[in-house]
């Protein structure tokens, strides 16, 4: 007899623990308004990724086309990867001796892991990371990027 | 007493039926590969195969500087990533003899929970998934969301945030991170019982684990096995109760123990850590002290000419960093002892004898990273 | 009986009488077998591709998701370009594999099938085959098609495709004897073992209200017997895609694998269908005793409509269970089977067999 009202019991105790988790899911079913889903492509225009988030490296320019790198090479060495590679250039500045500034920065983004130790190293600040995350291309070489952009300048307040 | 407890011998025969589950198979969670002798359904012996995603993470720190390691732990237990990076930072500390700040360990400590419940939560949608309740994974993730977007708001990243720094973290949180950690709090404190009704609770779920894949505290200890999956067999192992770091010492947390040592009693310690963890972070978020961000450190760390060794708790057990230096800037050696490797050797023990669908449930309670086994 | 209803049999008797003046008899008979196999062959692939749809749209709202919503409106033809990128696909032949088998068994699944869905009764009147023995004939034939999966996973030459179709042997073999139970219960109250006969038994009221509480769990034992028997989750052993990758369509690919896709989709529809037309009336509207004024405004629905409510309401109870509940292990499916529903409809249909003795029922 214990035997036949443990079995009873055993497949009511079932019957409701199913029913509790059809709860669960029903519930949902009828309140779409839950739906977590972001419409990615189409909500463009109102996604604002976090200020801080790292999507790429880049080197903010001012108005004048300018910026605070001095081409010191401290990111180069920070980064674990070898992602970012600094071509400098010797030009007599205007007291005519001769003075180092970057030719190129250049940042390989198939490389980078996010780490943010050339970010934080740089004595100038004159990297900072960009909010950008849509960075697939067809051809792996546009994802080597020179971050200066073409005929700027170091800024002079930056060199002190 | 471990010839008794080890059977460390597997005889191969030449009529076995040996089904290969892996690299690429959707239960093992990643590039490991089981090699499963079976007899019908039921499993005779299952051998693990692993180094599929072997990186040689280790001997690429031996290349790089200490602050450069960091990220590289990130990608070894990419579920705890945060905890990862801290074990470094800690023995880096160490060594230099410095003090982090009040603050530093505070925030660590909060971080370090809310990765250990993203990390369980992920555990749980993938365990779910495994025994065949698909709709459980994509609630699980709905609600890792939240934590991930916290992430993001404070480190810029989601799930590979190498914030920690030796000395301290990379930049202060974001203003707005004790607000969203505890709106996660009550939002997840909701959201709790409904896992416990569409997963817990449910007779099928409960057949499939309860008494399945038995492992004995004696077994536990002579394999290794650390953290939940350990605490499921009783083995008080619980890295933050035996040596607490961080800010474990200024909180009252239990540590879940299950005497049942089956994948039920495994299950039921992650559940109830995810409880606990959220008991620590709503003691220490409001009582973040003011300080610095970080400690004074000099930009190029030499540890002086010795051996470290720090071991933190991870979000799947006990992960322990051992550091040789000879001065340099770079480590002589790297060793990282990490929960999943000493986790996975279980598994013949546990599966042997069951049947092919309790293996992908055992498989599921140990909760492997492979990346993690392999490094 | 109320004459309300629009019958189809005067539509298909007047196409009858039109096609016999036009042509000999024997061709007419060919002609409309012609007929009815194109219009069913449409309905198939429309109706599978939409349950398709459905059932991601249904489960995308249950977790949460939006689902399909790219192609076309609401996604609505997001099955059609995945049924053109799978003809497109290239079908991949086995090394070792058994040819021949490995060629027949989508096409066995399909057509036990598509047999089964002639005896389904759509409105009152549209009905391809009306044997007396209707209830027999679905089960006996909706069966075969395990035949086709205990091929489709012997001839593809892969140890977890071998699994999956054992399994799902073991598994329909099982679930078949509670299908044909419960089934039964109905058949003891109705008298008739036809289908049109037990919808016409089902005029005032359905079975599943008129056979007090043993209808009840008759009702209940097939809708988990007929799920398991489908191969649908929580019951979809054969496939555990946790476990055996995909079970026995693990080696199919392309169009073949979208044979054996469509043919669970459509053998949901049959057993749904089945479950409506037994236990819930069928294109029977719903009728309250003697309420002569509501009796009639439900008689104004018409019959193809009250087939289709029902059958998608069983439709999405299925789906319900299965993005609910994790998968059974082989052992428990067997232990569900022999020790809880076999007994269960045993001792009901016994209990039935006694009321309709007694004559308790309405």
């Amino acid at each position: 007899m214990n035997s036949i009202s443990k079995y009873f019991s055993d497949l009511f105790r079932g019957i409701s623990s199913l029913w509790a988790g059809m709860r669960v899911t029903g519930k949902y079913f009828i309140s779409p308004g839950q739906i977590v889903t972001q419409q990615y492509p189409e909500n463009r225009a109102t996604l604002k990724m976090e200020p801080r988030f790292k999507g790429e490296i880049i080197m903010p320019h001012d108005e004048n086309n300018q910026h605070a790198c001095t081409g010191c090479g401290i990111c180069e060495i920070n980064c674990p990867n070898g992602s970012i590679e600094i071509i400098t250039d010797r030009v007599p500045n205007v007291d005519g001796k001769p003075e180092r500034v970057i030719d190129k920065h250049i940042f390989h983004l198939s490389m980078c892991t996010f780490c943010g130790l050339c970010v934080k190293t740089c004595p100038s600040d004159a990297l900072a990371f960009g909010q950008e995350f849509e960075h697939a291309v067809f051809d792996r070489h546009k994802l080597t990027k020179v971050l200066n952009q073409p005929g700027s300048s170091l800024k002079k307040e930056a060199k002190k | 007493m471990s010839e008794e407890i080890i059977k460390d011998v597997i005889v191969r025969e030449s009529e076995d039926y040996i089904i290969n589950m892996g690299p690429q198979h959707p239960s093992t969670h990643g590039v490991l590969r089981f090699e499963v002798c079976l007899k019908g359904e039921t499993v005779k012996y299952l051998i693990p195969h692993i180094g599929y995603i072997h990186r040689g993470i280790e001997k690429m720190c031996e290349a790089d500087t200490y602050q450069q390691i960091i990220h590289l732990t990130d990608r070894m237990d990419y579920l705890s990533a945060h905890i990862n990076n801290e074990a470094v930072c800690m023995v880096v500390e160490e060594a230099m003899q410095v003090e982090v700040p009040e603050r530093v360990k505070y925030i660590r400590t909060i971080l370090d929970e809310l990765n250990r419940i993203a990390s369980h939560q992920l555990w749980w949608c993938a365990f779910g998934m495994d025994l065949g309740a698909l709709t459980a994974f994509f609630y699980g993730l709905r609600d890792r969301e939240h934590i991930l977007d916290i992430f993001e708001e404070s480190f810029g990243s989601r799930l590979l945030h190498s914030f920690n720094t030796p000395g301290g973290l990379m930049h202060d949180v974001h203003p707005n991170f004790q607000k969203r950690t505890k709106e996660f709090i009550t939002y997840f404190r909701k959201k709790l019982p409904e896992y416990d009704q569409l997963l817990t609770g449910n007779i099928i779920f409960q057949e499939r684990v309860k008494g399945v894949g038995y492992m004995s505290r004696e077994k536990a200890i002579a394999y290794g096995v650390t953290g939940p999956s350990g605490r499921g067999s009783n083995l008080a192992c619980d890295i933050r109760k035996i040596a607490p770091y961080g800010a474990y010492d200024k909180v009252q947390f239990d540590e879940i123990l299950m005497t049942e040592g089956d994948t039920f009693a495994r299950y039921q310690v992650r559940m109830g850590e995810m409880l606990e963890s959220m008991k620590i972070i709503e003691q220490l978020v409001d009582n973040i002290p003011e300080g610095d961000f970080t400690a004074k450190m000099k930009p190029i760390i030499k540890l002086p000419a010795g051996e470290y060794f720090k071991r933190v708790e991870t979000a799947r057990g006990e992960l322990a960093v051992y550091v040789v230096s000879d001065g340099n800037k770079t480590p002589y050696r790297m060793k990282f002892r990490s929960p999943n490797f000493s986790n996975l050797f279980v598994m013949n023990e546990l599966a042997a004898g069951g049947k092919i669908a309790d293996l992908v449930a055992i498989s599921g309670s140990l909760d492997l990273v492979i990346p993690d086994i392999d490094r | 009986m109320s004459s309300k209803i629009y019958d189809f049999s005067t539509l298909t008797g007047s196409i009858d009488a039109a096609l016999n003046s036009w042509m000999s008899p024997g061709l007419a008979v060919l002609s409309e077998m012609v007929i009815i196999g194109l219009l069913f062959l449409t309905f198939y692939a429309l109706l599978g591709l939409f349950l398709v749809y459905l059932e991601r749209k249904v489960c995308a709202v249950i977790q949460n998701r939006v689902g399909p919503n790219r192609v076309g409106k609401w996604g609505l033809l997001q099955t059609i370009a995945d049924l053109i990128k799978l003809l497109m696909k290239e079908l991949i032949p086995i090394r070792k594999a058994d040819h021949l088998l490995f060629l027949i068994a989508p096409f066995i699944v399909i057509i036990a099938s598509f047999m089964a869905m002639g005896a389904v009764p759509f409105a009152k009147g549209l009905h391809v085959l009306d044997f007396n023995i209707g209830v027999f004939y679905v089960m006996a034939v909706s069966s075969l098609g395990v035949v086709g999966i205990l091929i489709a996973g012997w001839s593809s030459n892969s140890k977890y495709s071998l699994i999956g179709a054992m399994r799902s042997g073991a598994q329909i073999v099982s679930y078949e004897l509670s299908v044909g139970l419960s089934l039964m219960a109905i058949v003891v109250f109705s008298g008739t073992m036809s289908l049109s006969g037990i919808i016409e038994s089902q005029a005032d009221g359905w079975w599943i209200f008129k056979g007090h509480i043993p209808a009840f769990v008759a009702f209940i034992v097939f809708l988990i017997a007929s799920t398991a028997e489908i191969n649908r989750g929580p019951f979809d052993l054969a496939e555990a895609e946790s476990e055996l990758t995909a079970g026995f369509h693990t080696e199919y690919s392309g169009i073949k694998f979208a044979f054996f896709f469509l043919a669970e989709y459509i053998n949901m529809f049959i057993v749904a269908a089945l479950g409506a037309t037994v236990f819930l009336g069928g294109w029977m509207p719903f009728h309250i005793g003697n309420w002569e004024g509501f009796n009639q405004v439900m008689d104004y629905i018409p019959s193809i409509v009250w087939f289709f409510a029902k059958t998608f309401f069983i439709i999405y109870v299925i789906m319900w269970f299965k993005w609910t509940f994790p998968r059974l292990r082989i052992d428990q499916l067997l232990t569900l089977e022999w020790k809880f529903l076999l007994p269960i409809s045993m001792v009901n249909i016994l209990l039935i067999a006694f009321l309709v003795m007694m004559h308790w029922h309405f």
